[in-house]
């Protein structure tokens, strides 16, 4: 079970990281939980200071721009 | 439900608009002409050369810089006057898109260099991004470009230095978990990338370089080889992709070539050769599986983002003020009444009407543009370009929720006074 969080205040940007984490997650068939953190305050918290951000069970792998689905699915794997 | 009576409502809207459009009436007719000639004006004078290189320029900041140890400056541990420093010009670097303006606010206020560094940082920030500025002296002519970007960068610095004077250092007990991703290894010294960024701005600035009204002196000798020098700036560009960026030799000839060939046939035709040559460096870059091909994919990610809200923009502008001396669907002498001139209540107006309104990236240079063919004095609109962007109600709300209402309200206070004077001081030195 993977926890993919993405933080984002909902700019056009951090929808489309969300629909590649979730498209490589499910290609890869992997049990995982997909959370949007909205708040900027809890964004900020998490130590992101540019979204969009990617997530992985607590640790950020990307700030500042869509990661692709491929290398996505390296860090899922 | 909810959702259904918006669409609804929205609809009903749009219908009574429709119904009682005034086509027919001069005034309206009129409007709509004014605003398709303008869109035909910025298609033909503004877009290839200066938005597509721009966007490339721009796509390149974004991919190749590393902005880590841009952060590194604002972070928690920063020197402050050096943070100071780094806040008021980094927004050229950090912020290409205005949603990355905010969470860094937030940021560098909550964990990072406190609240004095953060406001210098979300004043200047939008107003000093590449693209900012090059489309402001594009259209708007240079000296408001520059007074742009200089007057953005002296009064962060003293809007930072007031909201840390006023409200003092508030001590930061949240935990200090400055992020920062493992960012691949550049590949290429500081100086290659100083080249490289130096040659495409080269590349910039002299396809655009306007003919200058004197037939003699420098300007004009430059104007009338600036052919050359793109030419020579682009075979620069194409041997540094090859050398430090690991283009192969072969394509960077066939994507250049076409260009090459046609610029012995037709040498005077620029526009086309110019549009050859970012056709074939699209291929190329787009193509691409490593990083140039990344640089290409950010370039045109901004392009989607920007151009259609840019092509509404202007769309607007032209209904509603229109081209140099003909009206839009505002009459020209209302905006020489309201913002004529370079007085102080001129300024103020600008300023605290920029403040309020919410410009979409880039569009407030259109607008602008029409407000000055329409009489708008050169301090005014410098003052409605430094408050514009920096502010919005929705933007208010978003630091609202980071500082709290006192600071806030300080905040916007001090934006409105700052873009306002600055404004008077442009308007007093421009004449």
């Amino acid at each position: 079970m993977k926890t993919i969080q993405i933080a984002g205040s909902g700019c056009a940007k951090c929808l489309k990281l969300a629909e590649n984490a979730e498209t490589a997650a499910r290609q890869l068939g992997i049990e995982f939980e997909l959370i949007k953190i909205t708040d900027i305050n809890e964004i900020v918290k998490l130590g992101v200071m540019m979204t969009p951000a990617f997530i992985l069970d607590g640790k950020v792998k990307a700030i500042g721009r869509v990661a692709g689905v491929d290398e996505i699915k390296k860090w899922l794997v | 439900m909810k959702t259904e009576w918006k669409k609804f409502a929205l609809m009903a809207v749009v219908f009574i608009a429709c119904y009682f459009l005034p086509v027919g009436r001069p005034r309206f007719d009129n409007a709509v002409m004014e605003s398709l000639g303008l869109v035909r004006w910025y298609a033909r004078e503004h877009v290839v050369y200066c938005l597509i290189p721009a966007f490339f320029i721009a796509g390149a900041i974004a991919v190749f810089i590393n902005k880590s140890a841009v952060l590194k400056y604002l972070g928690p541990k920063a020197n402050k006057p050096l943070a100071y420093g780094v806040a008021s010009v980094s927004g050229s670097i950090l912020a290409v898109c205005s949603c990355t303006v905010l969470p860094l606010f937030a940021g560098i206020y909550r964990m990072g260099a406190g609240l004095g560094p953060a406001s210098a940082f979300l004043y200047a920030g939008p107003a000093i991004n590449v693209l900012a500025i090059v489309l402001t002296a594009k259209v708007l002519g240079l000296h408001i470009g520059i007074a742009r970007a200089f007057g953005a960068i002296v009064f962060s610095l003293a809007i930072g230095l007031l909201m840390h004077a006023i409200f003092g250092r508030k001590e930061h007990e949240e935990e200090n978990v400055w992020a920062s991703t493992p960012e691949k290894k550049n590949s290429r010294s500081l100086r290659q990338n100083a080249i490289y960024f130096l040659v495409m701005v080269g590349i910039l600035v002299f396809a655009n370089w306007g003919k200058p009204v004197q037939q003699t002196g420098l300007w004009y000798y430059i104007y009338l080889a600036k052919w050359l020098f793109t030419g020579f700036l682009a075979l620069m560009l194409a041997v540094i992709l090859v050398m430090w960026f690991n283009i192969k030799v072969w394509k960077m000839i066939f994507a250049s070539a076409p260009v090459i060939i046609l610029a012995c046939f037709m040498p005077h035709e620029h526009m086309f050769l110019f549009g050859v040559g970012i056709v074939g460096f699209s291929i190329l870059t787009g193509f691409d599986q490593g990083e140039c091909g990344e640089w290409f994919r950010a370039a045109w990610d901004f392009a989607k983002q920007i151009m259609p809200l840019l092509f509404l923009g202007v769309l607007f502008a032209g209904l509603m003020l229109g081209r140099p001396g003909h009206d839009g669907l505002i009459p020209s002498h209302w905006v020489t009444v309201l913002v004529g001139g370079n007085s102080i209540r001129a300024n103020l107006f600008a300023s605290v009407a920029g403040a309020l309104m919410y410009f979409a990236t880039l569009t407030e240079v259109p607008v602008l543009r029409g407000l000055m063919d329409g009489g708008m004095g050169n301090g005014p609109a410098l003052a409605l370009l430094l408050a514009g962007p920096a502010l919005s109600l929705p933007s208010m709300l978003v630091i609202h929720s980071v500082i709290g209402a006192k600071r806030t309200i300080v905040y916007v206070l001090l934006v409105s006074m700052m873009a306002a004077i600055s404004g008077i001081i442009y308007g007093f030195i421009s004449g």
